[in-house]
C-alpha cells in the first residue's frame, strides 16, 4: 500500500516537474537571438542566420585613437571605410581572411583646394566607371566622394585624395538662405550623380548631376495626416497654429544604392498607428523618378506583415515603440537587412517583403548592440557599426544561413531540384520556418509537380500560390477527365429522361384503346 | 377490466398521434423553405395559421451551429484561417445560442407589452426559421470554396455575405408577422430589442459579481473564525 502511495507521488512528481521545465523552455524562447514570424504573427524561434566572427575595437585593429561619434560604413571591394565623424577622419580598413580586419589608412585631408582638412565627415561614396586614357584606351577609373559635413560640402576626389569637384548647399527657394548645409547621407550612381539626404532637407533626397550642379529633389517621404490634429489646425487661431506640429515629411535617416541603381531609403521615428496603417513607410526603393517601388507583403490586419521589424512593441527592457530603422544594406540576391537601432536588431526582407530572420538585442554581449548606427554587407558577411561601444561587429552566415541564400540562389538561377533539396534541408534544420515551405512548394510548382506543391503552401497559409498551383492541377485534371465529366453530365440529364420515356411509353400502353377495348 | 382496454387502445392512439406528429413535423421542416421564398405569406402562416413546429425550429437551430461548426474545418484555408489554439468548441456554439437566448427573451419580452401576438414559442421559431438560409447557402459555399481560386473567390465572400442579409432581413420581417406589427413599428422593437439584451448582459454581469463577492464574503468570515479559534 505504502509502495503504491510513494509510485503516485514520484509519477505525479515527475509528470509536475516535465510540466514546469516545459514551461520554462517556453518562457526561455522568448529572446531567444534570432527569430521569425509565422503567418499568424506568432514569434517562432528560428537557428542562428549569423554568427559573430569577432569585434573589433580601435586598439583590436592596432589605431592610436579611439573612433569617436562614427556615422557610417562603406563597403569597396576588400575596403572598409568608417567615417570616424567625432575624430574628423575616414578609418579605411582592410578585409584580410575570414574574420579579420587590418588598419590600413586613414583619411584626414584632401588636396588641392582652399579647404583642405575634413570636418566631420559623415559618409563617403566610391564611384568606379568606365573612362578613356589619354591614348583612348579604356581604364576604370575610381572616384571618392565624401560627405564633408562641418565644411557644409561634398567633395569628389580621386583615390589620390586630388580634388576634383564640389557640391555646395542647393540653391532652392524652399531652403533658407542662413541655414547651415549639414549633407548626412551620400549615395552616387553609375553616372556620377550625388543623391544627399541632408539634416533640415526634407523635400526629399538632394539630387546633384555629376558636374556638381543641384538638379532638384526626389522621394520625399509620405506624409501622414492625422484628422484630428487637421481639424484641430482648423480651428485654431494663428499664434497656436505656429506652435503646432505642422505636417512635412521626415528626412531619411539613411540611405543605399544596390547594385541595379535603385536607392533603399529608411527613416525612423514614425508614429506607431501610421506605421500600422501604413501610410508611412520605414523602408522605401525608389527609382530614378522618386517613387516607392519595394513590394510590400499586404496589410498589417490582413494576416501579412508590412516591412517594418517588429511586430510587438512592449516596454520590455525600457525600450517602447516601433523598430528604428537607421540603415540598411541590400545584400546581392536582394535580400535587405535593415538596422533596428531602437532594439538592437537586424531584419532580413527578400525581394517579396517577407521577413526572412530577424536577431539581435541591445546589451553588451558578442551580436548585442548598445548604438548601431550602420550596416553594410561584403558578399553576404555583415559589418555593424556601434556608435557607443565604438566598434565594429562582423557577422558571418552560419551553415543554416547559407543554406537559406544558397536555396534562394537556386530558385532565382532556375536550378529547382536544387532549390527544393535545400529548401529540404533548411526545413529540416527549422521545422517553423514558413520561408522553407513556401520555397519547397514554389520549387514543385516551377516544376510543374503542382498537386505535390499544393499541401506546402496550405500548411503555410500562402493562397496566391495555392491557387496558382490548384489553377494547373485544375486544368490538367478536367483535361484528363474529360470523357468521364460528359458522361456523368450526359448520365445526369439523359437517365431521367430515359425514365420519364419509359415511363410514358407505359402508360401510353395502359390507357391505349385496344387494350382498353379488349377488357 | 375497462382500465385494460382503455390502455390498450391509448397505445394505438398513441402511435398514430407520434406518426401524425412526425408528419407535422416533417412538413414544417419543409415549411421553413417556404418561409424562405415567401417571406411574409411564410412569417403569417408560421404561427397564426400553426404551420411551424419548435421541433422544425430547433433543428433548424442545430443544423445552422452543425454549418458554423464544419465551416471551421472543411472550408479552404484561402476563405477562413483558423487559429485552432484559440477555438473552444463549447463557446463557439455558445457564442450563437447564447446571443439567441437574450434576443428571443428581450424580443418577447419588450413585444408583449406592447400588443404583440407572439408569445416566446413563437418568438424562438420565428428567429430559427429566419435562420434557415445560413445553412442551406453556406454548406455547399464551404464545399465549393476547395475548388476555386483566390481570383474567383469573389463569388464565395459574395455569396456568404448574401446568405447573413438574407438570415438578418428574414428574422426582422419574420417578427414583424408574428407580432402583427406595422414594418415602422417593428423597426423600433428590433432596436429595442438589441437593447434589452444589452441591458440582460449588465444585469447578468452585476449578478455574478455580487455573488461572487458575496461567497467571497462568507468565504473570509470563516477564515477570520479559523484564526480566533
Amino acid at each position: 500500500m505504502k509502495n503504491k502511495i510513494a509510485k503516485i507521488v514520484t509519477t505525479l512528481a515527475v509528470v509536475i516537474g516535465i510540466g514546469f521545465s516545459g514551461l520554462a523552455t517556453v518562457e526561455a524562447g522568448e529572446d531567444n537571438y534570432t527569430y521569425t514570424y509565422d503567418y499568424w504573427g506568432d514569434v517562432q524561434e528560428s537557428p542562428d542566420v549569423y554568427s559573430v566572427a569577432r569585434v573589433f575595437t580601435y586598439k583590436d585593429l592596432g589605431m592610436d585613437k579611439n573612433i569617436t561619434n562614427a556615422e557610417s560604413l562603406f563597403v569597396y571591394k576588400d575596403r572598409i571605410y568608417v567615417c570616424d565623424t567625432g575624430n574628423n577622419r575616414i578609418v579605411v580598413l582592410r578585409r584580410d581572411g575570414a574574420d579579420d580586419l587590418v588598419y590600413e589608412d586613414e583619411i584626414t585631408a584632401i588636396k588641392g583646394t582652399d579647404i583642405t582638412a575634413l570636418s566631420e565627415p559623415s559618409d563617403i561614396a566610391i564611384l568606379e566607371t568606365l573612362d578613356a586614357d589619354d591614348e583612348g584606351n579604356a581604364v576604370t577609373k575610381e572616384y571618392m566622394f565624401i560627405c564633408d559635413r562641418g565644411n557644409a560640402r561634398i567633395v569628389k576626389v580621386d583615390m589620390d585624395l586630388n580634388y576634383i569637384l564640389q557640391f555646395n548647399k542647393p540653391v532652392d527657394p524652399a531652403i533658407t538662405e542662413d541655414s547651415a548645409f549639414k549633407p548626412d547621407k551620400i549615395v552616387v550612381d553609375t553616372a556620377g550623380r550625388v543623391y544627399c539626404s541632408a539634416s533640415g532637407i526634407n523635400k526629399g533626397l538632394v539630387k546633384y548631376e555629376s558636374d556638381g550642379v543641384f538638379s532638384g529633389f526626389i522621394g520625399a517621404t509620405r506624409v501622414a495626416y492625422n484628422f484630428t490634429d487637421y481639424i484641430w489646425k482648423k480651428l485654431a487661431s494663428q499664434e497656436q497654429r505656429a506652435k503646432m506640429e505642422s505636417f512635412v515629411p521626415t528626412e531619411y535617416d539613411n540611405v543605399y544604392m544596390d547594385r541595379e541603381g535603385f536607392i533603399y531609403a529608411c527613416a525612423g521615428g514614425m508614429d506607431e498607428e501610421d506605421l500600422r496603417s501604413e501610410t508611412v513607410d520605414a523602408v522605401r526603393k525608389l527609382n530614378m523618378l522618386g517613387s516607392d517601388i519595394l513590394v510590400r507583403n499586404g496589410a498589417y490586419y490582413d494576416g501579412k506583415f508590412p516591412v517594418f521589424g517588429d511586430l510587438y512593441w512592449g516596454g520590455g527592457g525600457g525600450v517602447t515603440g516601433p523598430s528604428y530603422f537607421k540603415d540598411v544594406t541590400v545584400l546581392d540576391n536582394d535580400i535587405y537587412v535593415c538596422l533596428d537601432q531602437n532594439r538592437g536588431r537586424l531584419f532580413g526582407y527578400d525581394d517579396q517583403g517577407r521577413m526572412v530572420y530577424a536577431f539581435g538585442g541591445t546589451g553588451n554581449m558578442e551580436g548585442y548592440f548598445r548604438k548601431p548606427v550602420s550596416i553594410e554587407h561584403m558578399d553576404n558577411d555583415l559589418l555593424v557599426l556601434d556608435q557607443l561601444d565604438c566598434s565594429i561587429t562582423l557577422f558571418i552566415p552560419t551553415e543554416y544561413g547559407s543554406l537559406i541564400y544558397r536555396a534562394m540562389d537556386q530558385f532565382d538561377h532556375g536550378d529547382y531540384d536544387e532549390a527544393q533539396a535545400s529548401w529540404e534541408q533548411v526545413k529540416m534544420l527549422n521545422g517553423n520556418y514558413s520561408l522553407a515551405y513556401i520555397g519547397i512548394g514554389r520549387s514543385l510548382l516551377r516544376k510543374g509537380e503542382y498537386k505535390e506543391s499544393m499541401p506546402y503552401f496550405e500548411a503555410k497559409y500562402d493562397d496566391e500560390n495555392y491557387s496558382r498551383a490548384f489553377q494547373q492541377y485544375r486544368k490538367l485534371w478536367i483535361r484528363e477527365h474529360i470523357i468521364t465529366i460528359i458522361v456523368i453530365i450526359l448520365a445526369i440529364f439523359l437517365v431521367p429522361m430515359a425514365i420519364a420515356r419509359v415511363y410514358q411509353v407505359k402508360e401510353e400502353i395502359d390507357n391505349a384503346d385496344i387494350f382498353k377495348l379488349r377488357r | 377490466m375497462a382500465r385494460a382496454y382503455q390502455k390498450e387502445e391509448s397505445k394505438e392512439v398513441k402511435r398514430e398521434r407520434r406518426a401524425q406528429n412526425f408528419a407535422k413535423y416533417l412538413a414544417s421542416l419543409k415549411f421553413g423553405f417556404y418561409c424562405m421564398t415567401h417571406p411574409i405569406d411564410g412569417f403569417w402562416k408560421l404561427t397564426h395559421e400553426k404551420k411551424g413546429t419548435v421541433g422544425a425550429a430547433t433543428t433548424i437551430l442545430f443544423f445552422t451551429i452543425l454549418v458554423r461548426i464544419l465551416k471551421l474545418r472543411y472550408t479552404s484555408f484561402m476563405f477562413l484561417q483558423v487559429y485552432w489554439e484559440d477555438i473552444n468548441i463549447f463557446l463557439y456554439i455558445a457564442s450563437i445560442l447564447f446571443p439567441l437566448a437574450l434576443w428571443v427573451v428581450g424580443n418577447w419580452a419588450l413585444t408583449t407589452l406592447f400588443d404583440g401576438k407572439g408569445r416566446l414559442k413563437d418568438v424562438y421559431m420565428g428567429t430559427c426559421y429566419g435562420m434557415l438560409p445560413y445553412p442551406v447557402i453556406q454548406f455547399p459555399l464551404m464545399i465549393v470554396s476547395n475548388f476555386v481560386t483566390i481570383e474567383e473567390g469573389q463569388f464565395y465572400q459574395v455569396l456568404s455575405v448574401l446568405s447573413l442579409i438574407l438570415c438578418l432581413l428574414l428574422i426582422v420581417n419574420g417578427l414583424a408577422q408574428i407580432h402583427a406589427f406595422s414594418p415602422g413599428k417593428n423597426l423600433l422593437f428590433t432596436v429595442a430589442s438589441l437593447f434589452a439584451m444589452l441591458v440582460m448582459v449588465f444585469i447578468l454581469m452585476i449578478f455574478f459579481s455580487m455573488i461572487s463577492q458575496g461567497v467571497a464574503y462568507f468565504i473570509s468570515i470563516g477564515r477570520e473564525m479559523m484564526f480566533r479559534i
